[in-house]
C-alpha cells in the first residue's frame, strides 16, 4: 500500500508518508514529531497512533521498539468539557 | 534530533538553550557570518517553555522596552516564513489582542499603556464594553469596565517557528546536539574557556547562556549571579474547532489568556502563584479556576473538551523585562533570560541584539536597559504590569 494512502494518527492527518518525509530530516524521537506535525496531539492524544509511531520510528531506525522512547502522556486521559470542570468545581466549593 | 556528525571538541561560540531564543540567536549570528556555532539542548528543541507556552505574539506592554522589542519583533514574525524559507508553517495569525479590565485602576492602567504605545507607532485603541463585544461577540461584558485592542497583535506556532529557525540556522551551517547536558562551565582568568556536557567538552570562548528556566544555574556554573526565578504557570488545550474567536483575549484582573489557534484548538492559562521552583506539574485546581474564569467570561468555551493540560516555567526578572546581556564579570559569557513568560514572542530581537553584542556590531536598538548591570545596587520598583 502506498504510504500516502496510510493514515497513522487520525486526529491530525498524519499518514505514513508524513512520518518517512520527517525520518529522513532527522527527526528520530516520538516527542519531536509531535512538535512538528502534531501526531498523537489530537483528541484521543495518541491513543489510537501512539503504539504505530512507536513502531515505525523502530523500524525506520533499525532499533528495538523497546529503545524508543514512548510519548509522554499528559492530562487527561479522556475529554471533559470545561463547563463540566466547572460545575463540579462549584459543587466542591458548596 | 539524528546529528549526523561527531560531537565537536572546539566551537567558536556554544548556545546553551534550543528554545526560541536559543535557535534564534544561532541563526541570527550565522547570517552575520559567525562560523562554528553550536547549540546544545538538554532534551528535545522547544521542549522547555518554548514548547509550553501561550503561542501568543503582542506589542501592548506597560514599558517602553517591552513595547519596542515586542513591535520589532512582530515586524519580523510577518515575514518570518519567506525570510527563514521554512517548508512547514510557522501558522501566523494577526487578529488581535482584546485586553479587557473590571476596574477603575485598570482603565488608567490602560490610558497610559495605550498612550505609550501609540507614541512608539503601536496601533492600540482603548474601547468601550460594547465595542470590545463587537470584536469577540462571544465575550461576557457584564464585568467587563474597558479594554484595549490592537489589531496587529496575534499567534505563532512556537514548535514549528523554532522548527523553522532551527532549519535555516542548519542551513548556515550551525551544529545542534540534542539530548545533551550542560554539567559545567570551564573559565580562567575570568574569561570562558570551555563547556562541560554530558558528551564531552567543548573548547570555546563564547558561551550564550538562552537555557530559560534553568538560566540561573547556567549563571551560577561561572559565578554570575542572574536575578531570576523560576515560576510553574500551567495551561490547557481544547479539542479543534471551526473557527468562532479572532483574537487572543486576555485580562491581567481576571487572570486569564485565551486563544483559538488557526488549526482550531483553545489554548488557555493563568498565572496562579506558586513557589519558586522547577516543577512543571498539572494541578485540579489550576483546571477549576481556568474553568470557571473561561466559562464566566467567554461561556461558549465551556462546550469544549479540554484535551491537554501542561505546565511550563516563566523565567522572572525584577523588573518583568529580558536580560540580554553581556556580562562584565565574566569575559564571553553572554545572556538571554528573566523574560517572564514572554520570551517566545520577542525571540526576533533577542536573536539580532545578542548578535550584534557578541559581534561588536552597534546595536539596533538601545541595549542599555537590557543589560543585567541595570540591576546594580538597585532595588527594582517599577515593573511591567502587563502580565498574565
Amino acid at each position: 500500500m502506498n504510504p500516502k494512502d496510510v493514515i497513522i494518527c487520525r486526529c491530525s492527518d498524519v499518514t505514513l508518508q508524513d512520518l518517512y518525509d520527517l525520518f529522513e530530516q532527522g527527526y528520530d524521537t516520538f516527542e519531536e514529531l509531535k512538535r512538528v506535525k502534531r501526531v498523537g496531539m489530537g483528541p484521543c492524544q495518541a491513543n489510537t497512533c501512539g503504539k504505530m509511531v512507536q513502531w515505525e520510528i523502530a523500524k525506520y531506525y533499525g532499533k528495538p521498539l523497546e529503545e524508543v522512547e514512548f510519548h509522554n502522556m499528559r492530562p487527561f486521559t479522556l475529554g471533559v468539557k470545561l463547563k463540566s470542570i466547572k460545575e463540579a468545581a462549584d459543587d466542591e466549593d458548596e | 534530533m539524528k546529528m549526523n556528525k561527531p560531537f565537536p571538541k572546539k566551537a567558536d561560540y556554544v548556545i546553551i538553550g534550543g528554545g526560541i531564543s536559543g535557535v534564534s540567536i544561532a541563526w541570527n549570528l550565522a547570517k552575520k557570518g559567525a562560523k562554528n556555532i553550536v547549540v546544545i539542548e538538554q532534551k528535545f528543541l522547544s521542549w522547555g517553555a518554548t514548547g509550553r507556552c501561550g503561542a501568543g505574539i503582542r506589542q501592548q506592554w506597560s514599558s517602553e522596552a517591552n513595547c519596542i522589542l515586542a513591535k520589532k519583533s512582530i515586524e519580523f514574525f510577518e515575514k518570518a516564513q519567506e525570510l527563514l524559507e521554512y517548508d512547514g508553517n510557522v501558522e501566523f495569525k494577526q487578529e488581535g489582542y482584546l485586553i479587557v479590565g473590571s476596574n477603575e485602576a485598570e482603565d488608567k492602567q490602560f490610558e497610559d499603556n495605550v498612550k505609550l504605545q501609540n507614541s512608539l507607532g503601536i496601533p492600540s485603541k482603548k474601547l468601550t464594553p460594547q465595542e470590545a463585544k463587537e470584536i469577540v461577540p462571544h465575550l461576557n461584558i457584564e464585568d467587563v469596565y474597558s479594554a484595549t485592542f490592537c489589531p496587529t497583535d496575534g499567534h505563532l506556532n512556537p514548535f514549528t517557528t523554532t522548527d523553522a529557525y532551527y532549519k535555516a540556522a542548519l542551513r548556515e551551517g550551525v551544529d545542534f546536539f540534542t539530548y545533551t547536558k550542560v554539567t559545567d562551565i570551564l573559565t580562567k582568568n575570568n574569561e570562558i574557556t570551555g563547556v562541560v556536557t554530558d558528551k564531552g567538552t567543548i573548547e570555546t570562548n563564547h558561551v550564550i547562556n538562552a537555557a530559560g528556566g534553568f538560566a540561573k544555574e547556567i549563571g551560577e556554573m561561572v559565578g554570575v549571579d542572574i536575578p531570576v526565578y523560576s515560576q510553574n504557570r500551567e495551561i490547557l488545550v481544547t479539542e479543534p474547532i471551526e473557527k468562532i474567536q479572532g483574537p487572543m483575549v486576555i485580562s491581567f484582573s481576571k487572570n486569564i489568556y485565551c486563544q483559538q489557534t488557526p488549526h482550531g484548538a483553545f489554548l488557555m492559562g493563568r498565572g496562579d502563584e506558586r513557589p519558586p521552583g522547577y516543577s512543571m506539574e498539572s494541578t485540579h485546581t489550576f483546571l477549576d479556576e481556568m474553568a470557571k474564569t473561561v466559562t464566566s467570561l467567554l461561556p461558549p468555551i465551556g462546550d469544549l473538551r479540554v484535551i491537554r493540560q501542561w505546565g511550563g516555567l516563566y523565567n522572572m526578572s525584577p523588573d518583568h523585562q529580558p536580560i540580554i546581556s553581556d556580562s562584565t564579570l565574566v569575559k564571553g559569557f553572554y545572556m538571554a533570560c528573566g523574560f517572564s513568560g514572554h520570551g517566545f514572542m520577542l525571540a526576533p530581537m533577542t536573536g539580532l541584539l545578542l548578535s550584534e553584542m557578541i559581534l561588536n556590531e552597534p546595536p539596533s536598538l538601545p541595549v542599555e536597559n537590557l543589560k543585567l548591570t541595570r540591576f546594580d545596587g538597585k532595588d527594582i520598583k517599577e515593573y511591567e504590569k502587563s502580565v498574565v
